[in-house]
């Protein structure tokens, strides 16, 4: 398996990479965001230190995680909500397809919510006979392709408007469009009465707040509201991480949120939920199901070290600033969650061993951990994981390499001679090059051999 | 209730955090107070907000014209019922979705149009082709131009987002200054009873997913106007 995760993302990353239609389109898309982030950021009488008041919230509340778990799950319960606590992915689907068989539901309307991506529920809701729509544009763009999202939250930043019009053209028989607006008005269309026919709403969570016991969420559509609000069972799926502790900590949170993942100052809806339609209330679901997934969370968790990896509140910025995702695409990672963030946690998610080689792809630049807004130590932790890789299980040909390198630092007059000898044999290397063992070729594939000088340093400075 | 998965899960994570995590910057000393209080203290990091009513409300009245929303400050009933006669006709209003309230009522009576009221529960089929949902709202925010309602405040759910235009009245006394101080109107009115739903609306509809190029009007309203009343109504 180890081999085919590892050996995907360098095919699909060395095809990526080469192509420069892509790199100019996720340029271009970024080029807007970067401008508005940098505006919205100059507005705060502090960034810095709002960064770090959003950390230190995340270090109180994942620290005393099983505290704000209880009292959140206590207060939603009062008000009749049926929360499920999933140990794994195979729990939550299997409890959500019961659900949906127990309603004798037939269409299940969905907002964006990327842990219904990394625990598969579509394909599971699809497989048990359900039809389930994507109500998020960007969403219902890759749902219309089969793909999965290029971007935690720019789903379709990988498409132009000439391919969405030609998909939608496809897929919906909509007349060919030039003009975005036109484009979201035929999915508007689509979706409207979806919303009123759907007999579920599954939407995720961004923040759990412990104090009241309610979710909160982050859109821009309205779809996270529609789907929230007309179906009659709404279904929200949360990872247990993202409690908070109290209800005023959104006034730093939701702000942080928007700025670093779109770069407004706050998004268009922000809502919070705290259970099912009330006694004096005129509409909503008639049931609240809340199902807390730890899929593995509580592995990372146990990892001190690394345990600010869950402060995550999926903002993708770091994805945005990281050269390694500008360059290779959100979908050669292979992962539910792309880019540096992707990288750290997929390994604690998924096993170390199959995602290790996600810790390579990185520079090591700093830029995610510089502008993620809750202060994971991103590119620290991509070091951590090689070291805990290795220690687990050591590669012998890796260890063999660097037990040279440590003899021959030893003996600089040793590769002086080698270097003296093998001078010559240089403009060989480019012939022998294709049956060269693996990684010797790999390495070689994009790089000259440097040239050997006629006189090493140690020459020159004795002659002197 | 599942109560086994939710033990073993909960002793995983009390197992887990037997060893605290490093504090964020610990012993760096230029953030040294781990007992940071947010939200007192959030304002100070936040973009700042004017300190008097009018600088509030020019704030608002800026921020609502970058978010494309539309905002008539009117002195009094008279003039709010003639700004909402005048977006009647021009939109070519035919049917109304609005909910009981006493600074709505006489609006909505005075426009003469088909009215759905959400508290006789109409089908949400119904709901949605109404031209226009009227409503009311627990707070305006000045430093981000944004509408606090609640399913109490604003006659539920789906009022407020399923019609293509949806107008807010609200009088000029509810205009708060900050973020922070919306959540502590939210704890001191409901604190004890929440509404199971409330949500913060920061202009109309929007999304950027195709290009990211801002296109508004996605799934929710289109339009979005705040009418807010001077004198109290």
């Amino acid at each position: 398996m180890s081999f085919t995760f590892a050996s995907k993302f360098k095919i699909q990353a060395t095809k990526v990479t080469a192509d420069l239609d892509h790199r100019a389109k996720i340029r271009a898309a970024l080029k807007s965001y970067e401008t508005a982030r940098d505006e919205r950021k100059a507005q705060y009488q502090d960034w810095q230190a709002a960064r770090h008041g959003a950390a230190s919230i995340k270090w109180e509340s994942l620290n005393h995680l099983d505290a704000y778990l209880v009292d959140f799950v206590t207060k939603l319960s009062a008000r009749g909500t049926k929360v499920f606590w999933a140990g794994n992915a195979q729990e939550a689907r299997d409890y959500i397809v019961a659900l949906a068989k127990e309603k004798r539901a037939h269409t299940i309307i969905k907002s964006k919510t990327m842990t219904s991506e990394e625990i598969h529920l579509n394909e599971a809701l699809r497989q048990a006979g359900y039809e389930v729509v994507e109500s998020d544009l960007g969403e219902f763009i890759v749902q219309l392709r089969g793909e999965a999202p290029y971007h935690l939250v720019f789903p379709a930043m990988h498409l132009t408007r000439h391919e969405i019009s030609d998909l939608f053209h496809e897929k919906l028989h909509s007349a060919p469009s030039e003009h975005p607006e036109e484009l979201t008005m035929i999915a508007r269309k689509e979706l409207r009465f979806k919303y009123i026919q759907a007999d579920i709403g599954i939407s995720g969570a961004n923040f759990g707040i412990a104090e009241t016991g309610m979710i909160s969420i982050t859109e821009n559509e309205g779809n996270g509201r529609l789907t929230t609000a007309l179906p009659k069972v709404h279904v929200a799926l949360m990872g247990i991480e993202k409690v908070i502790p109290r209800l005023s900590d959104l006034a730093l949170f939701l702000p942080l949120l928007a700025t670093a993942g779109t770069g407004q100052q706050i998004t268009c809806y922000n809502s919070l939920i705290g259970g099912p339609r009330q006694s004096d209330e005129p509409d909503g679901p008639d049931e609240f199901h809340l199902v807390l997934l730890d899929n593995n969370r509580t592995q990372l968790l146990a990892d001190a070290e690394q345990r600010d990896a869950l402060h995550c509140i999926r903002c993708g910025a770091c994805l945005n600033a990281c050269p390694i995702f500008r360059n290779v695409g959100g979908h050669t990672y292979g992962t539910t969650y792309q880019g540096p963030i992707g990288s750290v946690i997929t390994p604690h998610l998924r096993g170390l061993m199959d995602w290790k080689h996600l810790s390579y792809a990185s520079s090591l630049c700093g830029a995610c951990t510089e502008v993620c807004p809750v202060k994971i130590n991103l590119h620290h932790h991509l070091l951590h994981n090689r070291r805990n890789a290795v220690a687990s299980r050591p590669d012998p040909s890796e260890r063999a390499a660097f037990r040279l390198f440590a003899f021959l630092t030893r003996y600089p007059g040793l590769v002086n001679r080698l270097a003296r000898i093998s001078r010559p044999l240089v403009p060989f290397v480019r012939v022998v090059k294709p049956i060269l063992p693996a990684p010797i070729k790999g390495w070689l594939s994009s790089r000259d051999l440097p040239k050997i000088a006629r006189e090493s340093f140690r020459d020159y400075w004795k002659k002197r | 209730m599942n109560e086994g998965k939710r033990e073993a899960i909960l002793g995983r994570i009390r197992e887990a955090v037997r060893v605290a995590a490093p504090r964020p910057h610990e012993g760096s000393g230029r953030y040294d107070s781990n007992a940071i209080e947010v939200p007192q203290t959030s304002r100070e990091w936040l973009p700042s907000v004017p300190l008097d009513a009018e600088g509030r409300l020019n704030l608002f009245r800026e921020k609502c014209s970058q978010l494309r929303t539309e905002f008539r400050f009117l002195s009094g009933q008279e003039g709010a019922a003639a700004a909402l006669a005048d977006l009647r006709n021009k939109q070519k209003w035919t049917v109304l979705g609005s909910h009981h309230h006493p600074m709505l009522d006489p609006l909505v009576q005075s426009l003469g149009l088909e009215t759905l009221y959400v508290e006789q529960h109409p089908q949400s089929k119904s709901l949605e082709r109404c031209s226009v949902g009227i409503t009311a709202c627990d707070a305006l925010i000045a430093q981000t131009g944004s509408i606090l309602l609640t399913a109490r405040s604003a006659g539920g759910r789906a009022l407020s987002v399923l019609p293509p235009h949806h107008v807010v009245v609200a009088s000029v006394d509810q205009l708060l200054p900050d973020l922070p101080a919306a959540f502590e109107l939210l704890y001191e009115k409901y604190g004890d009873n929440y509404p199971s739903f409330a949500t913060l609306i920061t202009g109309p509809s929007r999304t950027g997913d195709i290009e990211r190029i801002l296109v508004l009007g996605a799934h929710g309203p289109r339009d979005l106007t705040i009418i807010l009343l001077g004198t109290n109504a």
